[in-house]
């Protein structure tokens, strides 16, 4: 072969598929250390689905359960707090639950599977906060008109007992209902859906 | 004695450009003669540079970097550890100082026009600097693992959150958990004193590379090398710098080092400034404090962030905002479209723009510290309207503005 005549366009094209085949080793190459940044198997592990005996709780009453290092209420609301849930439709800033912050089979007016019992996530929307629960009607400090529900203490955000956002508070959205199902009629499995009853 | 001396340097020279490097960057850098006290940063940020390395290399030397006992580790150098309180002191008033040195240094360059051609490329890599700075500062203040080092992680973590469609994925891989926890903790560790360490010393070096390369700018903002000696030349304006300005900034290193000792040993916490009162609380990831502010170099971006609403029920604009506060300072040297650089020969309609950028970054400054009331919010939105406007408005108002015209030659 002679060192005469250069094929450039047999130069260019070792050019382009060495880059080419470089640029998707490097990608590959990437990925492992990309990946290892994921959650791993023992904080997965952690993050699995809890269960709650649904029926020791009193109406009225909070339990508060860690999931995935969160905290997670279940409310049992009594009649006359699921009674008041629809007076305040016209200070929320999302009363139909549009935002989807819920699954689908809680896209309701209580936000829920059984309307008594409310499942979400305690974490306020607005910079990750854990909300108060102030169950008490007409509480001195939230003002007359305070039907009960959650209070962030950080940026003042509200929200009422079917865990949605009050108008004009910084939090955007309701809060997050995470994937739940009933065992059976007291067993409340939180974190997944997949084997409901 | 000196002979063999030079024979050395002689035998290394022909081995290494020791003597070439020395004159380039020092002997034989030519600076402008007319440097004021504004020229000090530069040199500064790179002593607190040093500093920052140097007192952390010796606190890793005892920290750990564990959930459970990270708390500890640090309440053990504080307590336990031969003159741990002062390392650590000198490394968090480090931290400090840095932002007070850079927000100085990049006062400068918007005073005299520093960053404009042909010193585009120093303004960049000045900027990736302030990045890096900036993300070596959040992640260095989790590992104290105390109630502000949790919460002000997780609020901003979770600012990655409210980007559309991938937000969720997104924070769980930064967190690597689905809170922050230790996973979190250990690669904000690694990142603090392995990667980002590394990356600033890269970038250190470019932008002194792109400085020396063009030449050091001035308070007049006129090019030096306009006037050479017609035999050496050398540019007329110019000194070396060394000795001249190496003399000179140990001037201004004793007066800094007078007032870093100073906070050190008797003000370490700048009252609840440079050291949270929060963080001496041991992190509760189910209890949040009342109040949560970042420390003050961040405050002028939180308040940003809190000035924008919630649009379409989502946090994302506040974080697009807050952002782009910060991206917008990269496209400085092609926004400004003044016949001069230096504010000394601006029309009086900069002057008043630039006023007013510092009251504002100064004034939204102060509201990230503050609860959120109706007032101090309505006063962050107007804040950050002259924030933005300084920026988005200045290819027009810098173009009709009334210039006095440059000297030749540098004054004074």
């Amino acid at each position: 072969m002679s060192n005469k005549e250069v094929d450039r366009s047999k130069r260019r094209f070792l050019i382009a598929a060495t880059t080419a085949v470089g640029g998707v080793a490097a990608a590959g190459v990437a990925v492992p250390f990309i990946g290892s940044m994921l959650p791993s198997e023992r904080a997965k592990a952690a993050g699995a689905p809890i269960e709650l005996d649904v029926s020791k709780i009193e109406p009225g009453m909070m339990v508060s359960a860690e999931w995935q290092g969160k905290p997670v209420w279940v409310v049992h609301r009594s009649k006359e707090m699921l009674d008041a849930l629809s007076k305040n439709d016209a200070n929320l800033a999302d009363p139909a639950s549009e935002v989807p912050q819920q699954p689908d089979y809680c896209k309701n007016p209580t936000r829920s599977i059984k309307p008594e019992y409310l499942v979400a996530i305690g974490i306020c929307t607005h910079l990750g906060c854990s909300p108060t629960y102030r169950p008490e009607v007409g509480a001195a400090d939230l003002g007359a008109d305070w039907t009960g529900g959650f209070f962030c203490p950080c940026h003042g955000s509200r929200f009422d007992l079917a865990a949605r956002v009050f108008k004009g508070v910084p939090a955007p959205t309701n809060l997050v209902i995470p994937k739940h199902t009933y065992l059976s009629d007291s067993r409340l499995l939180i974190g997944d859906d997949s084997k409901g009853a | 004695m000196t002979k063999q001396l030079e024979k050395l340097v002689g035998w290394i020279d022909d081995r290494f450009p020791l003597t070439s490097t020395w004159k380039a960057h020092l002997s034989e850098y030519y600076a402008p003669k007319n440097f004021n006290f504004w020229y000090f940063f530069g040199s500064l940020a790179l002593l607190v540079l040093v500093i920052q390395i140097v007192t952390g290399i010796f606190l890793v030397m005892n920290y750990k970097p564990d959930a459970a006992i990270a708390f500890a580790s640090v309440e053990y150098i504080m307590r336990d550890v031969p003159f741990g309180w002062m390392i650590r002191y000198m490394h968090s008033t480090g931290a400090s100082a840095f932002f007070v040195v850079v927000y100085l240094h990049m006062m400068r360059g918007l005073m005299y026009g520093s960053y404009r051609k042909p010193r585009e490329l120093i303004w960049i890599f000045g900027m990736c600097i302030y990045l890096a700075l900036m993300a070596e500062a959040f992640m260095g203040y989790l590992l104290p693992w105390g109630q502000m080092s949790y919460w002000g992680a997780q609020v901003i973590v979770n600012l990655f959150s409210a980007v559309p469609f991938i937000g969720e994925e997104l924070s769980l891989w930064i967190r690597g958990d689905f809170v922050i926890s230790d996973a979190t903790l250990n690669r904000f560790f690694a990142f603090h004193v392995i990667a980002v360490p590394l990356v600033l010393l890269g970038l250190v070096v470019a932008h002194l590379v792109a400085l020396h390369e063009v030449g050091s700018n001035n308070p007049d903002g006129v090019e030096i090398k306009k006037h050479k000696d017609p035999v050496t030349h050398i540019p007329l304006d110019g000194i070396p710098f060394h000795p001249y300005y190496t003399v000179k900034d140990i001037a201004g290193v004793v007066v800094f080092l007078m007032v870093f000792s100073a906070i050190v040993f008797f003000a370490p916490s700048m009252g609840g400034y440079f050291l949270e009162d929060n963080n001496f609380i041991p992190a509760d990831p189910l209890k949040t404090p009342l109040h949560i502010a970042p420390v003050w170099y961040f405050t002028p971006f939180y308040a940003i962030l809190r000035a924008v609403p919630p649009m379409f029920g989502s946090q994302f604009p506040g974080v697009i905002a807050m952002g782009v506060a910060v991206v917008v300072l990269f496209f400085l040297p092609w926004l400004d479209r003044g016949r001069v650089k230096s504010i000394r020969y601006r029309g009086v309609i900069y002057k008043v723009w630039l006023t007013l950028f510092i009251i504002s970054f100064v004034g939204l400054g102060w509201l990230g510290i503050q609860p959120a009331t109706p007032l101090y919010t309505l006063l962050a939105r107007i804040l950050t309207g002259v924030y933005f406007a300084f920026f988005f408005l200045m290819p027009w108002y810098t173009k009709i503005d009334k210039t006095k015209p440059e000297p030749e030659r540098v004054t004074g």
